[in-house]
C-alpha cells in the first residue's frame, strides 16, 4: 500500500546541504504495523514527515519515490497533497497536549475534520464523533465530547488524538512517537487499540519510536535506521531476536533486560573508541579522600505538602501531598533504586534529599548526623560536599556559558579541596580521563558536546567533589540505548571502585534492575514496596508493582538469543 | 473564576490606593500650598490660621485619609494658577481627550491586526517587507514630528483640513462632542492619526509575533495534518489563539494612548486633558498634577480590569477547571 | 575568515543583511560625531561670541543665497545649522544612553533578585512595577520633572536640568527590564545548571551574576537598544514640549520646538534638518534592536 524508494531529503544550511535521510526504502501492507526504529537523528521523523508532506520549512525531497496505492504522492501539486492529508494518510504527534487546540471543543474538532473531507449533514458527522469516541474506550462520549481538551487526563487525550486521525478513515496512519509521553499502563492501552485497529480496520501503521519494547510488542514489521540511512528491516522477531547488521546486534546488546540483572552491557566503553589512560591520577586523587567508611542514608516519616493554589473564593486550597510519610534506608556501598511514574514524587525526593525542599515532616539522617532539610541547611553544611547529584537533562545541566574548565574547577575550590590553580587544571583534565573523555575538552564550551558526553562531565563535575553519597536522578533518560548502556557502564564502575553510595531514580524499571541492589517503588508519593532488588523483581508483593512489570514493553526471552553478558 | 476575579479587584484597589498616595504626597511636600495660594503680603500669623483652617498641622495619616474622601466624593480641591475648582477644570477636558483616544485606538486596532495577520501569513512576500520597513520608521519617527509632518502636508500645503483646535463641536447632555459635525471629524482627523501611527505599529508587530508564534505549534500542525482547510486554520485555528495574549496587551495600550495625546495634544493645540497638564507642568500647579495623575490611574486600572475579564471570558482555561 | 563567521551565526546573519549593516554604519557615523562634536563642529554654539545675527536665516549652501560657510543652513540668531544639530545629537545621545545605562542596571537588579529570590521580595518588586506600569513613560517622566521643579531653588534648576532629566527617564525605563530580567531569571530558575550551583552551596551573587546573567543577556540587549531609542524620543519630546533642555543648550528636539516656530514662514531647513538627524538616528537604533531579536529568537525568521 505505502511504498517509498530511494528516498533522499536534505536541508540547506548556511553549511550547505544537509543530507537527512539517504537513499530510504520501506514498504507497508494494508493492516501492518511497521516499526521505525532509530536513535536520535537518525531520521525516522523527517522519513514520516517527507510522506505526508510536512517537511519542516527549508527541507526538502531531492530524490525518491512516494507511492500510496497508485499515487503518486511527489507528483501532487498543494492543494491536492493537502486534501489527502487526513483523508488517505493521518500524522499523530507525541504530545498530547499540545496537539489539540486549546481553545475549541473537542466535538468542534472532531465535526471539523470529518466535514473538511465529506459533504455530510452535520448529524452524521455528529453521530460519528460519538461512535468514534466509544470505540477508543471513552465512555459517555456524548457528554464528554462538549469539554475542552484540558479538561482531559494524558491518556484520554491522546485517544482523543487517534480518533481525530482516525475519523476520515484514513489508509495510513504515521505515529511519531505516540506512547513516549504516557504512563506505562496507558501506553499498554493505547499500543493495544493501535493493534485492534490495525486488525480489524486494515489500517497501516507506521510506529516511529526509539524504543525497542514498544517495537517487539506490537510490530509486525521493522525498520532501523541510523544517521538518516537504512541499516536493515525485516519481521520484528528476526530482526530483533536474529539481528544480521553489527549495529542492530549492538543496539540489542544495549537494551537493558527487565527479566535478569547483568554485569555489564556488552557496548564498547569508551567515546569514540578513546581509552582512558592517564585516569589513574584522578583515581589516586579520589582514593586519597576515601579514609573513612562508605557512609549510609536514611529517611524517617518523610512527608512534603506544598499549599494547594487557590482556585475558589470561599473554600481554602487542599494541600498536595508529593512525598507521604516515606521511610527506607540506603545501605553504606550500595546503590538504592528509586523507580515511580510521573507524578510519584521522585522528583520531590530527590530535591528533598539535596535540600532544595524543606520536608513538612520527618527526618534525614547521613551517615551518622542528622541532616538539616531546606533553609536549615546552611551553605556550608558538609552535606553540601559529601552529597552530589548528576540531573537528567544533560543539554541544561551545565551552564552553557561557561567552559568545561570552569565548570568542573568549582567544586575544587568551593570546598578548598585544592587550592593551587594549575593542580586543579591538572586534576580536571585527568577526571575527564577517568570518565572516557579527551583532556582537550576542558577548554571547550558544553555545545561542543553530544548528549553522552554531556552527562559524562556532569559525572566528572560531581565526582570532583569527592562525595560520599551520589544521587542520580534519571541520568539516562534523555540518552539513546547504546549511549546509556555506556553511561550505565561507568557509574557501574565508578560505584564499585570508590565505593559510593548511589541513589539512582528512574521510571525505567529495566534499568532500574540493573543498577540497584535495594529497591523502592513510589506512587503518588507513598511507598507501594521496599526491599532487595532481585527480590521484588522476581516476586513483587504489591499490586502495582506487579501491574507495572506485567505492562512494560519488553522484548520476549525467546528473541534474545544473542544476549551476551560479560 | 469568582475568585480570580475578586483578586484582580483587590489588587486594582491596591494600585489605586497607591496612585492616591503619589498624588497626596505631591500635594504635602513639593512646594508649600499656603504660600501658593496667599501670596507674599499675607503676615506669618495669617498663614498660619489658614494652615490650621485647611488642616495641614493634622497627622499625616488623618490628612490621606481626608484627601481620599474627598476625592471619592469629587472634591478635587483648587488650581493653584486659575483658582477653579480642578473637578470643572478636567471635566470640560475629558470628551475632547476620551475621543481622540477611542478613534487614535480603532485606527490602530483596524489596521494593526489586519496587517499584523497579513504579514505573518506571508513573511517573504514584497508588501510584507515593504510594511515591515514603513512600521520600522514609524515606530522611529517621534509622534510630534507626524503631527507636524501632517500639519505641513494636508493643513499647509494642501490646506485641507484644518491645524489646530477642536473644530465644530455639539453639546449632548453636558457633553461635547466633535462626532456629530463634518466639521468636527475633520479636525479630529489629523490628531487622531498622529496619535494611532505608534500604536499601530505596536500592534501590528505584536500579532505579527504571536500569530508566528502559533503557526508552529503543534496543534496547527496536527489539524495541517488531518487536512483542515489552510483558510480554516489560518483564521479559525491560528488566529483566535493569536488574540488571547493580544488582548491583554491592548490595555496597555489604551494607557500609551492616553500618554501620548499629551504630545499630540499639545501640537495640535487640542484642548484635551493632557494639555491641561502641561500647562500645571509649566506653571507647577500641583493640584492638578495630582489630579491628573489619580484620573489617568483610574481609567489604566478600569480598561486593565475590563481586558482580564474578556481573557477569562474567551479562555476556557481559565473558566472550567480541570477535571483530571 | 569567512569560514570564521560562518561558525557564529550572529555574524553571519549581519553580514547577510544590507539593511542592518546599512543601519549600523549610519548609526556608527552619528555617534562618532556627536562624541567629537567639539572637535568636529565648525563653531561653539554656546559661544556667544562666534556667531552674529548679520549671519541669521541664511539657506543651505545649495540654494539662493547659501553660504559656504554655512553648509546646511543658519538659524534666526545666526548660529550654524550643523554644529548646533552635532552639538544637540551629542546631549540627546549623552541623555539618552546614561538614562538607559541607569534604567538597565537598576531594572536588571532587580528583575534578577526577583526571579531568584521569589516570595515576597518578588511580590513587592512587582507591585512597584504594576504601580508605575499604570502611568506611561511620559507622565512618570513629566511627573519627576514637575516635582524636581517644585522642590529645587531656581538658581539650581538650570545646572541640573541634565540630570534629572536623565533621571527622569531612566526612571520610566527601568519597568521594562526588570519584567524581562525576572521572566527570564524564573525560566533559568528551572534549569539544572542553576539547580546544581544552589546544591552544591554556592552564594546567591554568585549564582545570580556568574551563573544566570550570562544566560538572559540576550532578551535584555534586545531591549537595551530598543530603550535606547526610547530613551532618545522621549528626551526629544519632553524638548519639544519645552519642558527638557533650553534654548541656549538645545537638544534636538529643542532644535525641532524652535525650528516649528518658522514652519509656515519658509526657512524649512530650521525645522527639518535636525528632524532629519533625529529619525536617522533613532532608525538605525531600531533596525540594530530587530536584527538582535531576530537573532536570539530563531523561530521568528
Amino acid at each position: 500500500m505505502l511504498r517509498v524508494e530511494n528516498l533522499t531529503v536534505k536541508f540547506p544550511s548556511r553549511f550547505g546541504d544537509v543530507t537527512a535521510v539517504e537513499d530510504m526504502s520501506l514498504a507497508i501492507k494494508p493492516g501492518e504495523i511497521h516499526g521505525l526504529v532509530g536513535e536520535s537523528g537518525a531520521g525516522k521523523s523527517t522519513v514520516g514527515a517527507a510522506i505526508i508532506g510536512l517537511l519542516q520549512k527549508p527541507g526538502y525531497v531531492a530524490a525518491g519515490t512516494l507511492k500510496l496505492g497508485d499515487t503518486d504522492l511527489r507528483k501532487l501539486d498543494r492543494f491536492a497533497a493537502h486534501q489527502l492529508r487526513g483523508k488517505r494518510i493521518s500524522m499523530i504527534f507525541q504530545d498530547p497536549q499540545t496537539s489539540l487546540n486549546p481553545l475549541m471543543r473537542i466535538e468542534d474538532q472532531l465535526v471539523e475534520t470529518i466535514l473538511s473531507h465529506e459533504d455530510i449533514p452535520l448529524k452524521d458527522a455528529q453521530k460519528r464523533a460519538v461512535d468514534l469516541l466509544e470505540e477508543m474506550g471513552i465512555e459517555n462520549a456524548a457528554a464528554r465530547m462538549q469539554s475542552y481538551p484540558h479538561q482531559f487526563s494524558g491518556g484520554m487525550r491522546q485517544r482523543v488524538v487517534i480518533a481525530l486521525a482516525l475519523c476520515t478513515n484514513p489508509e495510513l496512519i504515521i505515529a511519531d512517537e505516540p506512547t513516549t509521553a504516557l504512563d506505562v499502563a496507558v501506553q499498554s492501552q493505547v499500543l493495544e487499540l493501535i493493534r485492534r485497529l490495525a486488525d480489524n480496520r486494515k489500517i497501516g501503521f507506521m510506529l516511529i519510536t526509539h524504543d525497542i519494547g514498544v517495537i517487539a510488542q506490537i510490530a509486525d514489521a521493522v525498520t532501523v535506521m541510523r544517521h538518516g540511512k537504512l541499516i536493515e528491516n525485516g519481521a520484528t522477531a528476526q530482526v530483533l531476536g536474529q539481528p544480521k547488521h553489527p549495529y542492530t546486534q549492538q543496539l540489542m546488546a544495549a537494551v537493558p533486560p527487565l527479566d535478569r540483572k547483568i554485569a555489564r552491557f556488552a557496548v564498547p566503553d569508551d567515546e569514540d573508541g578513546l581509552k582512558a589512560t592517564s585516569g589513574d591520577a584522578a583515581e589516586r586523587w579520589l582514593l586519597a579522600g576515601e579514609k573513612e567508611a562508605p557512609i549510609g542514608l536514611r529517611l524517617e516519616k518523610i512527608t512534603v505538602a506544598f499549599p494547594g493554589t487557590r482556585t475558589s473564593l470561599w473554600r481554602k486550597p487542599d494541600p498536595f501531598t508529593a512525598l507521604d510519610d516515606v521511610t527506607f534506608d540506603v545501605r553504606p556501598g550500595t546503590v538504592m533504586g528509586i523507580v515511580g511514574e510521573s507524578g510519584s514524587g521522585k522528583s520531590t525526593l530527590a530535591k528533598t534529599l539535596t535540600g532544595l525542599i524543606k520536608p513538612t515532616s520527618g527526618t534525614m539522617v547521613l551517615g551518622d548526623a542528622p541532616l538539616p532539610g531546606g533553609k536549615a541547611r546552611s551553605r556550608h553544611h558538609p552535606s553540601r560536599q559529601l552529597i552530589q547529584m548528576v540531573f537528567q537533562d544533560p543539554f541544561s545541566s551545565l551552564n552553557s556559558r561557561h567552559k568545561i574548565g570552569a565548570i568542573l574547577a568549582e567544586p575544587l575550590w568551593l570546598y578548598g579541596l585544592v587550592t593551587d590553580k594549575d593542580a586543579r587544571r591538572t586534576l580536571c583534565a585527568e577526571m575527564l580521563n577517568l570518565v572516557g573523555m579527551a583532556p582537550e575538552a576542558i577548554d571547550k564550551y558544553p555545545h561542543q558536546f553530544s548528549g553522552g558526553q554531556r552527562q559524562r562531565i556532569a559525572v566528572a563535575r560531581a565526582l570532583l567533589a569527592r562525595p560520599k553519597v551520589l544521587i542520580c536522578d534519571e541520568p539516562t533518560s534523555a540518552l539513546d540505548v547504546s549511549i546509556q548502556a555506556q553511561l550505565l557502564n561507568l557509574l557501574k564502575d565508578l560505584q564499585a571502585a570508590f565505593g559510593l553510595t548511589v541513589i539512582f531514580i528512574s521510571h525505567n524499571l529495566s534499568v532500574v534492575r540493573q543498577m540497584a541492589d535495594d529497591v523502592v517503588v513510589l506512587r503518588g508519593g507513598r511507598i507501594q514496596e521496599y526491599g532487595a532488588s532481585e527480590q521484588i523483581y522476581a516476586q513483587p508483593q504489591a499490586d502495582y508493582t506487579k501491574r507495572l512489570l506485567e505492562l512494560t514493553p519488553v522484548m520476549p526471552q525467546e528473541w534474545q538469543g544473542q544476549q551476551l553478558s560479560l | 473564576m469568582a475568585y480570580f476575579i475578586a483578586k484582580r479587584l483587590v489588587q486594582s484597589v491596591f494600585v489605586m490606593l497607591a496612585v492616591a498616595f503619589l498624588a497626596f504626597s505631591l500635594f504635602r511636600f513639593v512646594g508649600d500650598p499656603v504660600t501658593q495660594m496667599t501670596g507674599v503680603e499675607t503676615s506669618v500669623a495669617d498663614q498660619e490660621r489658614l494652615r490650621e483652617e485647611l488642616g495641614l498641622n493634622d497627622p499625616f495619616a488623618l490628612q490621606f485619609a481626608r484627601f481620599t474622601g474627598d476625592m471619592l466624593q469629587g472634591d478635587f480641591g483648587f488650581s493653584y494658577r486659575t483658582r477653579q475648582p480642578v473637578a470643572e477644570m478636567i471635566a470640560t477636558r475629558i470628551p475632547a481627550t476620551l475621543e481622540l483616544g477611542i478613534v487614535a485606538l480603532l485606527i490602530s486596532l483596524f489596521v494593526g491586526i489586519p496587517a499584523g495577520v497579513y504579514t505573518a501569513l506571508r513573511p517573504r512576500g514584497i508588501t510584507t517587507q515593504t510594511i515591515l520597513m514603513a512600521t520600522l520608521v514609524g515606530v522611529s519617527i517621534p509622534t510630534f514630528v507626524i503631527g507636524i509632518m501632517l500639519i505641513f502636508f494636508f493643513g499647509v500645503q494642501l490646506g485641507w483640513l484644518p491645524t489646530f483646535g477642536r473644530g465644530g463641536t455639539v453639546n449632548v447632555g453636558g457633553w461635547e462632542t466633535s462626532f456629530l459635525t463634518i466639521d468636527g471629524w475633520r479636525a479630529l482627523i489629523l490628531p487622531a492619526i498622529t496619535l494611532g501611527v505608534y500604536q499601530l505599529t505596536l500592534t501590528m508587530r505584536l500579532v505579527r509575533a504571536e500569530m508566528m508564534e502559533v503557526m508552529q505549534s503543534d496543534y496547527i500542525r496536527f489539524a495541517t495534518a488531518r487536512g483542515v482547510p489552510m483558510r480554516r486554520l489560518y483564521f479559525k485555528h491560528a488566529l483566535s489563539n493569536t488574540m488571547v495574549p493580544v488582548i491583554t496587551i491592548i490595555g496597555l495600550q489604551f494607557g500609551g494612548v492616553i500618554a501620548f495625546s499629551i504630545v499630540t495634544e499639545s501640537v495640535f493645540q487640542w484642548p484635551g486633558m493632557g494639555l491641561l497638564f502641561l500647562e500645571s507642568i509649566r506653571f507647577v500647579d500641583i493640584p492638578v498634577m495630582g489630579v491628573y495623575l489619580v484620573v489617568i490611574a483610574f481609567f489604566f486600572v478600569l480598561v486593565n480590569l475590563i481586558v482580564d475579564l474578556l481573557y477569562v471570558a474567551i479562555d476556557p482555561r481559565l473558566r472550567i477547571r480541570d477535571v483530571s | 575568515m569567512w569560514a570564521f563567521i560562518k561558525q557564529r551565526e550572529g555574524l553571519w546573519l549581519f553580514f547577510r543583511s544590507p539593511a542592518v549593516m546599512i543601519a549600523a554604519i549610519v548609526a556608527l557615523i552619528i555617534g562618532f560625531c556627536a562624541l567629537f562634536a567639539p572637535w568636529i563642529a565648525p563653531i561653539d554654539p554656546y559661544d556667544l561670541a562666534s556667531f552674529s545675527l548679520m549671519d541669521g536665516l541664511l539657506p543651505p549652501v545649495w540654494e539662493e543665497f547659501g553660504n559656504e560657510r554655512f553648509l546646511l543652513g543658519t538659524d534666526d540668531q545666526g548660529r550654524d545649522m550643523i554644529s548646533s544639530i552635532l552639538y544637540g545629537a551629542r546631549l540627546s545621545l549623552i541623555i539618552g544612553i546614561s538614562a538607559m545605562a541607569i534604567a538597565t542596571v537598576l531594572g536588571v537588579g532587580l528583575g534578577l533578585a526577583a526571579g531568584y529570590f521569589g516570595g515576597r521580595f518578588d511580590a513587592i518588586v512587582m507591585r512597584i512595577a504594576d504601580i508605575q506600569l499604570a502611568l506611561p513613560a511620559i507622565l512618570t517622566a513629566l511627573l519627576i520633572d514637575g516635582i524636581a521643579r517644585g522642590l529645587l531653588p531656581n538658581d539650581m534648576q538650570q545646572d541640573l536640568r541634565v540630570i534629572v532629566l536623565t533621571l527622569a527617564i531612566a526612571l520610566s525605563l527601568w519597568v521594562n527590564f526588570a519584567r524581562t530580567a525576572r521572566a527570564s531569571t524564573f525560566v533559568q530558575m528551572n534549569k539544572e545548571y542553576v539547580q546544581a550551583a544552589v546544591m552544591q552551596g554556592q552564594h546567591p551573587l554568585r549564582v545570580m551574576f556568574v551563573h544566570i546573567l550570562p544566560n538572559i543577556l540576550g532578551p535584555l540587549l534586545v531591549i537595551m537598544t530598543v530603550d535606547l531609542a526610547s530613551a532618545i524620543l522621549l528626551e526629544a519630546t519632553l524638548s519639544f514640549l519645552g519642558i527638557g533642555l533650553p534654548a541656549d543648550s538645545p537638544s534636538l528636539g529643542t532644535l525641532i520646538r524652535i525650528g516649528m516656530q518658522f514652519l509656515l514662514s519658509g526657512e524649512w531647513w530650521i525645522l527639518w534638518m535636525p528632524t532629519l538627524f533625529l529619525v536617522a538616528l533613532v532608525v538605525s537604533i531600531n533596525v540594530l534592536g530587530d536584527f538582535l531579536r531576530d537573532v536570539f529568537n530563531p523561530r521568528l525568521r
